[in-house]
């Protein structure tokens, strides 16, 4: 065929720039999130035994028949390969304790695509991260499982059932660092260890997809909020320190925080939003009823995002002083 | 001379540059077509006036169309030959525009401008020697060049910066001219300087083009009153605001031009046709040009006479592969797509791309994420979710408040978008509704 017969036929496109475009699409960013959160699988697997990949998988099967049912009803355009609902659905599980029970797990992921976003209008659109709002739905629903706790693998006599988190509230003991960084300690299925989310936290960073800011905010406000109080009577409240390796901040600093729809889009607004989450964190586990508030406290800062970047939208280039 | 390195802005991004597909290849001639048509709007400003007419023999070089008012440029024929006729034909931006078409004779005869002597060549006669040759900008906009030596005299212009950033994805035009004629791009950069009585002249340069610098800064040793300043490769580096900014640290105010903070920018190409036209007397009447992309067979560096139709230039370059897609003038991330191939080269074309189906390819759209990908990238601070989410929901006023307005459409935010949202394209309608609502 000619150039101009070619032409004729319209086989070229004819759309304005740009022309080119990155190799990131929202079901690329969403199954690398995935794919991120393997080593934090793989501890759960070592340190929790294999029963926790059964929860994880209920909690994704549900998730994603959850949104696909919706989606379906609702006449929209079904969307559950772009791994966003598989996505909620493993973050979910990761939070759970382990050897939780399966129809309370199903009910979690139902109430997490189903309320906490496609309530909302679906991906994008949703004020709550929807992992952790089908979290809090758990914790008020069925409080006594989600806050029964196992054994890690390879206990010592040092380690108890008891998350570290509680062992300090509770009776003033203070987990031994290394146990936390590895993660042999108490805890929910994918929280207990610094290393596996660290490896996924940090690949995430350095592909670009996740914003090293709201991460880095949140560890500058522990250190920093909880090392005042530290200051104040170190017997009464923990290093700072273990406040960073404890309990669920780790997971929520690398994982829930960043959730790209719930988290400001201005880098000033990152800051606030990670140093927020920080400080009502230390708030919590100091001075709350129960000994973790990472939960409660990235659903509280959630709800401010929209405020947040409303006032931290930047001054354009060429307009600063 | 003082070489700093790394200098950038805030923001942007690095796109795969594909730059290795005509980096090395030196400039080629193309022969002249059988007949050109010369369009008399290749610059910013007003159209200019034909001075010939059906029938008229012209040389090359001879004068077909004069300035018309104080933003304009003539034009100058690019072949000898008749004219044959002057009608309207499409321009690269998609508009109908008059043209004027010659159609070649044998004779290949020249009618050049004066040559002027370097060495003795006064700011005035600079000045008047771009104004006749029909110089405009090829960096892309094509802004009549005299007009931007001609500052107000209320304007202290302390700096020239000779933009050699060549930031677009594909484009070795500028890359090229330095390693070919290294002396003369730095002889065009002083006779700006000349013109404009400036002492300060700077040459920024992007650090993915080793080979240039090294070239620049061997030549440089000769010309101490010239800086070069090496430059993260980033896009959109070469924007004239974001060069002025990470060469100097200066901002640019909305609204306002380059010499209100006292910088004139120019680009390679443009030094080399003030050189050509002050010491060869040459107008403005070829364009230095890559053709590259995997759609076409072989991409290459070309001098093409003005007005020769893409088809002659692709056919030169071995034609289209079976898989182009897409045909761009200019660079990839601020070109024009094309949808005739009659469509002539014109004095600021930098580039032809043909790309494949691979190089264009796009996902479907999806919800926005909020990620923010698009603010962290904009080199203008802007905060494009929020603006285009203003705009799809009419509400302009509000997107003009928070300075729609300055948006450059470089594609920044557009390339990075996972969602592959055409935020572009959304930014353009509010900017439509401002610029339409004088806000």
């Amino acid at each position: 065929m000619s150039m101009n017969e070619r032409v004729n036929q319209k086989e070229f496109e004819y759309r304005t720039s740009p022309h080119l475009h990155s190799k990131f699409s929202t079901t690329k960013v969403m199954w690398l999130v995935n794919l991120s959160l393997l080593p934090c699988l793989i501890s759960a697997v070592i340190f929790f035994g294999f029963y926790q990949l059964v929860i994880v998988f209920t909690a994704i099967v549900f998730s994603v028949f959850t949104e696909f049912l919706i989606q379906k009803l609702t006449k929209q355009k079904v969307t559950i390969t772009d791994g966003s609902a598989f996505l909620t659905g493993l973050l979910l599980a990761l939070t759970l304790p382990p050897n939780f029970s399966l129809s309370a797990t199903a009910i979690g992921s139902i109430f997490a695509i189903g309320i906490g976003k496609q309530v909302f209008g679906g991906l994008g659109y949703n004020i709550f991260n929807p992992a952790l709002a089908g979290r809090a739905f758990l914790q008020a629903a069925f409080p006594v499982e989600i806050t029964t706790w196992t054994k890690p693998a390879f206990s010592v006599d040092a380690v108890t059932s008891a998350t570290p988190l509680a062992a300090f509230k509770y009776d003033k003991v203070l987990t031994e660092l290394k146990l936390l960084i590895i993660g042999n300690v108490g805890g929910c299925i994918g929280e207990t260890s610094a290393i596996a989310i660290l490896i996924g936290g940090i690949f995430l960073i350095l592909i670009g997809i996740v914003n090293y800011r709201i991460p880095l905010a949140m560890i500058v406000g522990i250190f920093l909020f909880g090392g005042i109080f530290n200051v104040i009577d170190p017997a009464k409240y923990p290093p700072p320190i273990f406040h960073l390796f404890a309990g669920g901040f780790m997971l929520g600093a690398f994982f829930m925080a960043t959730d790209y729809v719930t988290s400001p889009f201005t880098s000033k607004g990152m800051w606030i939003y990670g140093l927020g989450i920080s400080l009502v964190i230390v708030i919590i586990r100091l001075f709350g009823g129960v000994p973790e508030g990472v939960m409660y406290s990235i659903l509280f800062m959630n709800a401010f995002v929209p405020l947040i970047n409303r006032y931290t939208i930047p001054k354009p280039f060429g307009l600063k002083e | 001379m003082i070489i700093s390195i790394k200098k950038t802005f805030k923001g942007g991004v690095h796109p795969e540059e594909y730059k290795e597909l005509t980096a090395h290849k030196s400039f080629e001639e193309i022969p002249a077509p059988e007949e050109i048509s010369i369009p008399l709007s290749q610059h910013l400003g007003k159209e200019s006036i034909p001075v010939v007419k059906k029938n008229d023999k012209v040389k090359i070089g001879t004068l077909i169309a004069k300035e018309n008012g104080f933003i304009s440029a003539p034009v100058h024929s690019s072949i000898a030959g008749t004219v044959s006729s002057i009608s309207k034909t499409f321009l690269q931006t998609g508009f109908q525009k008059t043209s004027i078409v010659i159609k070649k004779d044998s004779s290949n005869e020249t009618e050049f401008l004066q040559p002027l002597d370097y060495d003795t060549v006064s700011s005035q006669e600079i000045i008047q020697r771009v104004r006749e040759a029909g110089i405009v900008g090829l960096g892309g906009a094509a802004f009549p060049t005299y007009v931007k030596l001609s500052p107000p005299s209320d304007k202290k212009i302390d700096y020239i910066i000779l933009n050699a950033c060549e930031c677009e994805p594909y484009l070795t035009r500028d890359y090229r001219l330095i390693l070919e004629r290294t002396e003369e791009v730095i002889k065009g950069l002083l006779l700006i300087m000349r013109a404009t009585n400036v002492q300060n002249g700077v040459i920024g340069i992007e650090d993915n083009k080793p080979e240039a610098i090294e070239k620049l800064k061997e030549v440089l040793s000769n010309y101490p009153q010239i800086r070069l300043i090496v430059l993260k490769t980033k896009y959109p580096q070469g924007a004239e605001k974001i060069l002025i900014k990470a060469v100097l640290g200066r901002e640019v105010p909305p609204g306002k031009l380059p010499l209100d903070v006292g910088v004139i920018v120019q680009n390679v190409g443009t030094a080399i046709a003030i050189y050509d036209a002050v010491t060869k007397g040459i107008p403005s009447i070829y364009a230095y040009m890559t053709v590259s992309g995997k759609g076409i067979k072989e991409p290459k560096n070309l001098i093409v006479p003005i007005g020769t139709p893409l088809k002659n230039v692709i056919d030169f370059c071995g034609g289209l592969t079976d898989d182009a897609k897409r045909i761009v003038i200019g660079g990839p991330m601020m070109g024009f797509a094309q949808f005739d191939l009659s469509i002539p080269v014109t004095k600021a074309t930098s580039g032809l791309l043909v790309l494949t189906e691979e190089e264009v390819k796009e996902y479907p759209e999806t919800n926005c994420l909020r990620c923010g990908i698009c603010v962290s990238v904009c080199p203008l601070n802007l905060t494009p979710t929020r603006l285009v989410r203003l705009i799809q929901k009419k509400r302009f006023e509000e997107a003009a408040k928070l300075n729609i307005s300055l948006c450059m459409e470089c594609g920044t935010c557009a390339f990075s978008c996972p969602a592959y949202i055409p935020l572009v394209q959304w930014l353009r309608l509010g900017k439509q509704w401002a610029i339409s609502n004088k806000v």
